[in-house]
């Protein structure tokens, strides 16, 4: 029976500092985070804390696939002395290797976490506010959303759901891959060129996505490197017995908010079908590595592919083919994992129209699709300027869409469409989510910051003053909502006195 | 090899009749129109200076 899809996404960001001859991302990045939680320019304070991330729990290592343990797997190091922060939102804000990375909270559905997206994306604005207010003049943070630098490096904009254990890994395989090849086709946030060795401009002058060449195995557990469709990291963050955390890697970030809702819903969907075997899974790929590379590149939309049987489809009809089963499994099953009966619908709706706009009129969901948004600035500068693809401000244009400067960002004037207000997602910047975990983190970290030493995913670390540190587990999800500690918290004037009502 | 099932679209959800969207394509397409065209001419104060510095400049390493 399908879980509660639990959501939450993490986005690396892309930064560059202007105006300084001598700049290292990591130090940009950590004087940016430090920005944000330390100063308290118009009240920002009470929306970060410096609690530190505890790392205790952390296993980047452990593979989902067990006994198969592959020698040549190299799991992620961790760093632990980088700047690490806990927001009141329940997020986590932090620096990455060599950028910055901010996430959600643990989300109940697409539609929230897709507000906290919008949410995260404020965050990174006011970020590059308080670090232009401490730097000199001439010099600024620039923080982009995107995954490529188009010469060859590329960064995640990672998807986490809450899957139920008892679901043999081998069918998430199966099930998940042809839908992360497929969903391309809305999820894509466009690419200006190729990076791929051997294919020119004139060949794959743009392509849907920014992530597609960077894959190039199946399965593994990689993610620097050789990256899978289907990453195996098996770090629930949560109960083991009961649940999979599943780390998907494939996306795109995106500046359309109804495609950062589309990609998760549906991919939640699939998730919820697969667990309630309610998924024909028949139609599998011959070659999914080569098909994700061949739906990015073809922009027709119409060109098949080879399925495992033998015969041939387009990404478009394996969506369809997906959402017809979706249509199935909802009114048999009903839309309850999914947030309910009115995200769930949203998302079957917005998916029907956006399939159907892709496949009758593309143009039509330009206010919707990223990489079709993009296409319409750049088709709309080519036009103007009398310039083909070669030109060098199509490729700066395809960088600026990213950019998180309000004043400089070309997706915010490309015509989106939100599906969010930007009053809730700034209180979304300091205000966790009611109905999962992140509930009680972001609450704590509110009242208690001063009593916090430190806090992650599954648990948080109290000093109650004498005696030893306290840690209370948060294994499970969906508890620590404000149904269930929301009255203890706002009664406990003292962390003591909140851990004698928890019974902790 | 066996022909493929032709893949079935699922039935519309939405209840409107398409032919009533029609009239209102082509106004709406008009004004997208005037929307980019806006944003082009927006284009050369949002954009990059130097856009082959920028372009070149812009590198990311180390990432997941």
């Amino acid at each position: 029976m399908a879980i509660p899809k639990i959501v939450g996404i993490e986005t690396e960001l892309g930064i560059m500092v202007r105006g300084a001859a001598d700049w290292n991302p990591v130090s940009a990045s950590s004087m940016l985070i430090n920005s944000y939680v330390g100063t308290d320019p118009g009240g920002i304070d009470d929306r970060a804390t410096p609690v530190a991330w505890d790392f205790i729990d952390e296993m980047p290592g452990a593979d989902a696939r067990q006994a198969l343990a592959p020698s040549f797997s190299m799991p992620p190091e961790i760093e632990t002395h980088l700047v690490n922060a806990v927001l009141t939102n329940g997020a986590r804000y932090y620096v990455d290797h060599a950028h910055p990375e901010i996430s959600t909270p643990e989300c109940l559905d697409a539609l929230a976490v897709t507000l906290y997206d919008r949410a995260a994306e404020l965050i990174a604005v006011e970020s590059m506010k308080a670090a232009r207010a401490l730097l000199p003049p001439d010099q600024e943070v620039i923080l982009y959303k995107d995954n490529s630098d188009r010469k060859g490096n590329a960064y995640g904009t990672h998807e986490n759901f809450l899957v139920d254990r008892s679901l043999p890994f081998g069918q998430i395989i199966t099930g998940a891959t042809i839908h992360f090849v497929t969903r391309q086709i809305f999820s894509g946030s466009g690419k200006v060129g190729s990076e791929l060795p051997g294919i020119g401009g004139a060949e794959v002058p743009y392509q849907l996505t920014q992530r597609a060449e960077h894959f190039e195995e199946e399965v593994g557990l990689e993610t620097t490197l050789k990256r899978p469709i289907i990453n195996t990291r098996d770090e629930p963050h949560a109960d083991s017995q009961r649940y999979r955390r599943l780390h998907v890697i494939v996306g795109d970030a995106n500046m359309s908010q109804v495609a950062t809702f589309l990609k998760v819903g549906t991919s939640s969907i699939l998730l919820a079908m697969l667990e309630d075997h309610a998924y024909d899974m028949s139609m599998t790929l011959d070659d999914p590595v080569r098909a994700m590379h061949h739906v990015s590149h073809d922009l027709t939309l119409g060109e098949p592919m080879k399925l495992a049987d033998g015969s041939m489809a387009t990404a478009l009809e394996i969506q369809f083919d997906m959402l017809e089963q979706a249509t199935a499994w909802s009114t048999k099953y009903g839309l309850e994992s999914v947030g309910g009966d009115h995200v769930g619908n949203m998302i079957l709706d917005r998916w029907e129209r956006v399939l159907t706009g892709l496949e009758s009129d593309p143009a039509s969901v330009a206010d919707q699709v990223d990489w079709l948004a993009k296409m319409r600035v750049l088709d709309g500068f080519m036009e103007r300027h009398d310039c083909g693809w070669d030109d060098t401000r199509l490729r700066a244009l395809d960088l600026q869409y990213h950019d998180l400067r309000p004043e400089k960002s070309l997706a915010a004037r490309a015509g989106l469409e939100t599906l969010v207000d930007d009053a809730d997602a700034a209180l979304a910047m300091s205000e966790p989510p009611l109905n999962t975990r992140a509930y009680f983190r972001g609450k704590c970290l509110q009242k208690f910051a001063d009593s916090v030493v430190a806090a992650n995913w599954d648990s948080i670390v109290f000093d109650v003053g004498d005696d030893p540190l306290r840690r209370v587990p948060m294994l499970e999800p969906t508890r620590g909502t404000v149904e269930h500690v929301g009255a203890l918290i706002d009664e406990s004037a003292t962390v003591s006195e909140l851990l004698d009502k928890l019974g902790a | 090899m066996a022909e493929r099932e032709q893949i079935k679209k699922t039935p519309s959800r939405s209840d409107k009749a398409d032919v009533a969207e029609a009239p209102a394509a082509s106004e709406a397409g008009e004004k997208l129109k005037s929307e980019l065209d806006d944003l082009l001419d927006e284009i050369d104060d949002v954009l990059e200076t130097n856009a082959e510095d920028f372009v070149k400049s812009y590198i990311q390493k180390g990432g997941q």
